[in-house]
């Protein structure tokens, strides 16, 4: 399954200082954004995992939005990632 | 999929924190427009001819406030005149690139521009006074010289107020922090839309005072504006990024606690017999301050006497200090002869 990533605001500088990605995910599988979070932890997270991930969610003041779309209107956490998705994380903590 | 709150039958594509609705782009944008025109109006902040300098840092909260304030002095009349201030602390690597930021926003809303440097006002760039004070206590010359080179801005400038970009989020922060510092002065201050230190003073104005940061983001991303999203290279301040995660955890939960935090900090009644600062003007450099000399002025001569700590610790020992090395240099010129 192909999905599309990006960062924002800052929240690049945890992976890599890439802003875009293509990604190739496990198609066998149902991956929700709870999944999803694990497998950016293990395999895409360059900088410390307390600047991203609290507990099994990200850290407050980091935005997720999927198709343009606030997370918090789509189930958060609960949200089965669809084919071709575009998944964003932006950072609300750096700079003013 | 959910539906706009607003019944006009698009697509929401946000949560409000502040109201928990769900809007669509379009309403989206109404409302945060319409909430800022609001606080603008009802706080008034601003008369028609008026002269406003906007605090630009490049960062995401000036570059929505230029933006919203171009749109709704078009769109309301207000009759202002707005022009761009910034400051350049002198931070390779990280106001070179914000400033670059600033310009492009200078070109995009084609507002005149006010770049004022540290080592133009000062003499030292805050890559030399990291030099000879460290990572530690860099913030406290950066803020004070910071707030002081706006009143200088301004005044070149010749404006009538200067608009920063301050939102909902860092007020709250504020407020947190003054209480637990016991900082009554700037507790009483903070929550203040507009301030007057004295009445030569040019008053600082908040027009995002109540604009929270994930709609002030949100709203950028929506329409595109560029913005610059680096922390300074220099030691975080780390006191306030516990109070700001503090406030993200607690928002998580209960996301009015911004806006009941600075209405607290609004309600609070201040006893009279707490000492308020009598504003005057710095003997030495003539700016608005509420010691003798400003504390830009001390931070300044320590820097210059080769003594940097001087402003950081107690006036007493700051006293102290500079005694000693008048002392040193008396005895230095009797054994020269
Ligand atoms: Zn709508
Ligand atoms: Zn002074």
């Amino acid at each position: 399954m192909e999905i599309k990533l990006d960062f924002g605001g800052g929240a690049e500088v945890l992976f890599d200082n890439i802003k875009k990605r293509d990604l190739t995910l496990d198609s066998s599988k149902k991956w929700t954004i709870r999944t999803f979070l694990q497998y950016m932890k293990e395999n895409l997270l360059t900088d410390r995992e307390e600047l991203f991930l609290q507990g099994e969610c990200v850290r407050p003041g980091i935005l997720v939005l999927i198709n343009d779309t606030d997370w918090e209107l789509l189930g958060e956490l609960d949200y089965e990632i669809q084919p071709n998705d575009n998944i964003s994380f932006i950072s609300t903590l750096h700079g003013g | 999929m959910v539906l706009c709150k607003a019944n006009c039958g698009n697509k929401a594509i946000l949560k409000r924190p502040k109201t928990g609705d769900a809007l669509c782009k379009e309403c989206f944008f109404t409302a945060f427009e319409c909430e800022i025109h609001e606080t603008i109006t009802k706080g008034q902040l601003f008369k028609s001819g008026d002269k406003v300098a906007i605090g630009a840092s490049g960062g995401k909260d000036s570059t929505v406030l230029a933006y919203v304030l171009k749109l709704l002095n078009e769109r309301y009349k207000y009759n202002l005149k707005i022009v761009l201030l910034s400051i350049d602390e002198g931070i390779t690597g990280y106001r070179d690139d914000s400033l670059e930021t600033v310009k492009k926003n200078r070109d995009d809303y084609g507002m005149e521009l006010k770049i004022l440097s540290y080592e133009e006002l000062y003499g030292w760039t805050m890559d030399k006074v990291v030099s000879v004070i460290g990572k530690t206590n860099n913030c406290t010359f950066c803020g004070v010289f910071r707030r002081q080179a706006l009143d200088r801005g301004a005044k070149m400038l010749e404006v009538d107020c200067v608009a920063t970009g301050h939102n909902a989020d860092d007020i709250a922060e504020t407020v947190l922090m003054n209480i637990l510092r016991g900082d009554m002065v700037r507790l009483r201050r903070c929550t203040k839309i507009k301030t007057h230190s004295n009445e030569d003073a040019i008053p600082r104005v908040k027009p995002l005072k109540y604009t929270y940061e994930k709609e002030i983001v949100m709203y950028a991303h929506f329409k595109k504006l560029v913005y610059f999203s680096t922390e300074c290279i220099f030691a975080p301040n780390a006191y306030r990024g516990h109070a700001r995660m503090f406030l993200k955890d607690l928002e998580k939960i209960r996301p009015s606690v911004i806006m009941d935090i600075i209405h607290s900090g609004e309600q609070i009644q201040f006893k009279e017999n707490i000492k308020k600062p009598v504003l005057d003007i710095c003997q030495t450099c003539g700016f608005v301050s509420s010691c003798q000399p400003c504390k830009a002025c001390v931070l300044l001569e320590g820097l210059n006497r080769g003594l940097p700590k001087l402003g950081i610790g107690k006036k007493s020992k700051g006293e102290r200090m500079i005694a000693q090395q008048n002392l040193e240099r008396i005895h230095r010129v009797k054994n020269d002869f």
